[in-house]
């Protein structure tokens, strides 16, 4: 049993200015289910990345011996031709073609370049009924369910002969019914001699299927854990995951809280596409004047999702709950009353959602609250540009001009420009989804002390956040979110990193 | 020494619209010389003008469908279908034209608003919506027409397409006087103008141009004014269509720049999910646009028709083409966010110089085909290498050709967060809708 299939020694993937894996090393057996556990951005998808030659091999240090061969892969299809197959997090099938269609994408079953549907179709039949999906092979992959699509992610890799399966957060995107499948056949793959790597963040999911844990953290292996030497239990793997230094420092504050500000009561939200999925349950939380609450929870908890919907239905369907801001009941359906109501909402993802990165500084900033500028039903530039250079030097953007394009600005700069332009919209709470993604340190404790600044002037801020020391070191209240759910409201002098991951990888009741 | 390093290192960095400007320079100095004069005489200035006063219309409309990000392929048939509106209501039913004229640019409004309420409320692809209109209002227009043209139009229409402002001196003067206060008139206001900017920049404290730059650019186009003015006031005058296009370019750029409703233009083809998470009515304000197209290509159908003095069946074929032409040769970008109407009066005025100019030498329009399609496929295509150059981070030329030769950036040399970025761009999977 304690063959192992694969060894991974010394890997090192350096990006520009990142050291991304430092000297990891993974074992794997054969025939055992291994789990990669770590916080967002330990480096648990470089490590896959590294492994299944998406990284080809001279761009990273270190070996990979698999069946006791070194490998080196220049690409997927390489380490494929070994069996090494990698699913990630967002799947790669094409929607609009058949499951067999996509099961035998870029291996077509051919006869003399012409395809041969009835091998197709029988062929993909007999893989459908191994990971037990009962579709038919000819059904448009978009009329299934995401769970089914993940089963037909299976599927295509057991055609490819798999023997290492590699799945990147499976269930993240699975409601509970088929997460459970899904586990189920991992662990019928396991009888069938397939070995997996599945990453995850759900310590409930690992117990039921792990038979070894290893742990990363900030991009080094911190310990494999072993089922057979008693060793998987969910206080050890926390402490292994959050156990750390804190390197950043944090602003001292002396909060000033006063009346509640925004309430949020049994907010719900459905899954934009898959109306079944409850992507937020009855989440109601509050905020106070002057108050800076975290909102903590893993990848995929129905943080984002929480607040966008609130901020003007910019999220998924069919939401229900209230709002109500000093007590009062408010509307928020649109983008535009949002920000009428003092709400203002600066994005994780500043690239897509937050900037016209084609556009300057100037012109970023006024965006939001461009009516404010307008004098006689015009624009009025001048003061646009002296508003913006007040911006520029209060917060300590580091731009020639204002007139500076904001694509060609560093991350901590355009995150910057980003809150200068909900700022300058004079917002009573301000929900800052992921504020220091992308930043370096230096600019993080810019980035902290603005935070502070901001509630010490009586704004209610709303922080949410993957790095449990950030929050740790600006909130005054912490809620946890787990699946959906609020699972927890910790006040800042009972939170610690552990008991939050605690609340963060709690099940409902 | 070190100042004229700073203004060449200013003129690169203002390279595309410097370039297209001294593009259209170089082609009307050209012609000017294979044509022996004749393009530079009053008459044919005078022409010039009128004759591509409709595709300037519409390009000014074109160029803010293209900022937000769309297009519009049925204008031509939108401008030939508001002449035969015209037409029936003023030759068939009598109607005087200050009845006639509001009448059709609301009909181009209602055709906008039609338009425009397909693209931005059910959600349907500019590209398809107006491919439809391009038909439907082709097939109207021949419907409205009965396939036969109408014709004569009243004097005062036809005063639009070839009219020009009365003259003062009474024919005695050898400059038509009206038209050199006019000329000297916007040339100083001109002057002012730039002057004004320039000291309140100052004052602000912002990055100005240099100034040996400023005073170059301004002295130019100020001779480039009296020059027009000089020639226009040798042959008859203003032409009134040239007052109409003055106002609306005047009036458009204020809007695009100055306005709300400009810059949430602006931001909706920049990013349309940041001006929407930013409380942009990004709806709202499509269907505007669109129904401001509808208007403007009923101006351009009048203007052509007057001209013409006939309202034809095929009336406005093609003029989608050279609008969108213009557009983009007046630096607009495909992917929308850039433009501006300057720059689309310009790039119209280099393809009606190309058209006047080989129309001269007796050039078909096969070969005049052929080099207007060159002229607009390198006009964008020097875009483009433009954006990679600036891309790449440099501003001087000696970069540009540093870029060209050190391959793009590969995968494995790119920062984690470009990684993300590429997944994201790749074809959308079936779940990738969530947004953690």
């Amino acid at each position: 049993m304690n063959t192992p299939i694969l060894q991974m020694r010394g890997i090192t993937k350096t990006f520009p200015g990142v050291k991304a894996l430092q000297d990891v090393t993974l074992d794997v057996n054969r025939g055992e289910v291994h789990a990669i556990c770590g916080e967002n951005g330990a480096g648990k998808s470089t490590l896959m990345k590294v492994l299944s030659g998406v990284y080809p091999h001279n761009s990273f240090d270190g070996d990979i011996l698999f069946e006791n061969e070194p490998c080196s892969f220049s690409s997927i299809s390489d380490s494929e031709k070994r069996g090494i197959v990698i699913i990630h997090q967002e799947l790669a099938l094409s929607p609009y073609l058949s499951i067999a269609e996509n099961i035998y994408l870029g291996n077509e079953q051919a006869k003399n370049g012409w395809v041969d549907w009835r091998k197709t179709n029988l062929d993909a039949a007999k893989l459908l009924a191994r990971v037990g999906l009962s579709e038919n092979p000819i059904t448009p992959v978009q009329h299934i369910s995401v769970g089914k699509q993940q089963l037909v992610e299976i599927a295509k890799a057991l055609s490819k002969e798999v023997k290492l399966l590699i799945l990147d957060e499976p269930t993240a995107a699975l409601n509970d019914e088929d997460s459970g499948h899904l586990l189920d056949l991992i662990l019928h793959l396991k009888g069938q001699g397939i070995t997996s790597i599945i990453i995850s963040h759900k310590l409930n999911e690992i117990r039921k299927v792990a038979d070894a844990v290893t742990i990363i953290r900030d991009g080094r292996t911190i310990e494999t854990l072993r089922l057979d030497e008693g060793q998987i239990t969910q206080e050890r793997i926390i402490r292994g995951m959050v156990g750390r230094d804190l390197e950043s420092l944090y602003p001292d504050r002396d909060p000033q809280i006063g009346e509640e500000v925004l309430r949020i009561e049994d907010w719900s939200v459905r899954h934009p596409q898959d109306h079944t999925r409850m992507v937020v349950h009855n989440a109601s939380l509050n905020v106070h004047k002057g108050e800076v609450v975290g909102l903590a929870g893993l990848m995929g908890a129905g943080r984002t999702e929480l607040a966008m919907s609130v901020f003007g239905r910019s999220y998924g369907t069919a939401m229900s709950g209230k709002v109500y801001k000093y007590g009062e009941e408010i509307d928020t359906s649109t983008v535009s009353h949002a920000i009428g109501h003092g709400i203002a909402y600066a994005t994780e993802d500043r690239k897509h959602y937050g900037l016209n990165l084609i556009e300057d500084i100037q012109r970023n900033i006024s965006m939001a609250g461009l009516r404010k500028l307008v004098k006689r039903g015009w624009v009025d530039k001048n003061r646009e540009t002296v508003v913006a250079n007040g911006y520029r030097k209060s917060m300590n953007i580091k731009a020639p001009s204002v007139a500076a394009i904001t694509g060609k600005l560093s991350g901590g700069n355009q995150q910057k420009v980003v809150l200068s332009k909900w700022m300058f919209s004079d917002p009573d709470v301000l929900i800052l989804d992921e504020p220091t993604r992308g930043i370096d340190v230096g600019a993080k404790f810019e980035i902290y002390t603005i935070i502070a600044k901001l509630a010490a002037e009586g704004k209610a801020v709303i922080v949410i956040s993957s790095e449990l020391p950030e929050l740790l070191g600006i909130c005054d209240r912490i809620y946890t979110l787990s699946a959906g759910h609020i699972t927890g409201e910790v006040p800042i002098a009972e939170a610690s990193q552990e008991t939050l991951m605690h609340y963060m990888t709690k099940e409902k009741e | 020494m070190s100042a004229l390093r700073e203004s060449l290192g200013f003129l690169t960095s203002r390279l595309r619209q410097v370039g297209i400007f001294v593009a259209l320079i170089l082609i009307v100095l050209l012609f000017q010389v294979l044509t022996n004069g004749i393009l530079l005489e009053p008459q044919n200035v005078s022409n010039l003008v009128v004759q591509n006063s409709y595709i300037l219309i519409l390009a000014i409309g074109m160029v803010m469908v293209i900022i937000a990000g769309h297009i519009d392929l049925s204008v031509g048939s939108v401008a030939g279908f508001i002449g035969a509106v015209a037409g029936v209501m003023m030759v068939h039913w009598g109607w005087a034209w200050w009845l006639a004229i509001p009448a059709c640019l609301l009909v181009g409004a209602l055709v906008g608003a039609w338009q425009g309420y397909w693209i931005a409320y059910v959600g349907i692809p500019a590209f398809i919506v107006t491919l439809a209109g391009m038909l439907i209002f082709r097939g109207l227009t021949l419907i409205t027409l009965k396939n036969q043209q109408i014709t004569p139009f009243p004097s005062e229409l036809r005063a639009l397409g070839g009219g020009f402002l009365p003259d003062i001196s009474g024919g005695t003067s050898v400059l038509e006087w009206l038209t050199v206060i006019l000329g000297v008139g916007a040339t100083v206001a001109l002057l002012i103008q730039a002057l004004k900017e320039r000291r309140i920049r100052k004052k602000f404290d912002l990055e100005n141009e240099p100034m040996a730059w400023f005073a170059t650019k301004t002295t130019f186009i100020a001779l480039l004014m009296l020059i027009i003015t000089f020639l226009l006031a040798s042959y008859r005058g203003t032409p009134i269509v040239l007052i109409v296009l003055a106002v609306l370019v005047i009036v458009y750029t204020a809007l695009m720049n100055n306005s709300v409703f400009g810059r949430h233009t602006y931001a909706i083809g920049g990013n349309l999910h940041a001006a929407e998470l930013s409380g942009v009515k990004t709806k709202a304000v499509t269907f505007r646009l669109f129904v401001n197209m509808g208007v403007l290509a009923a101006l351009a159908g009048l203007v052509f028709t007057a001209r013409l003095n006939s309202a034809q069946p095929a009336g406005g074929t093609g003029f989608e083409l050279d609008s969108i032409a213009a557009a983009f040769i007046g630096g607009a970008a495909v992917q929308g966010g850039i433009g501006t109407v300057a720059g689309a009066m310009i790039g119209g005025l280099i393809m009606g110089v190309l058209n006047n100019g080989m129309s001269i030498l007796g050039l078909g329009t096969d070969y005049q085909q052929l080099i207007k399609g060159l002229v607009l496929l390198l006009a964008v295509g020097f875009d483009i290498f433009n954006k990679n150059r600036s891309g790449g981070g440099g501003s001087t030329i000696g970069k540009r050709f540093k870029f060209r030769t050190s391959p793009p950036a590969t995968t494995e040399s790119q920062a984690p967060a470009e990684v993300k970025d590429q997944a994201k761009d790749r074809p959308v999977p079936v779940s990738a809708a969530r947004p953690e």
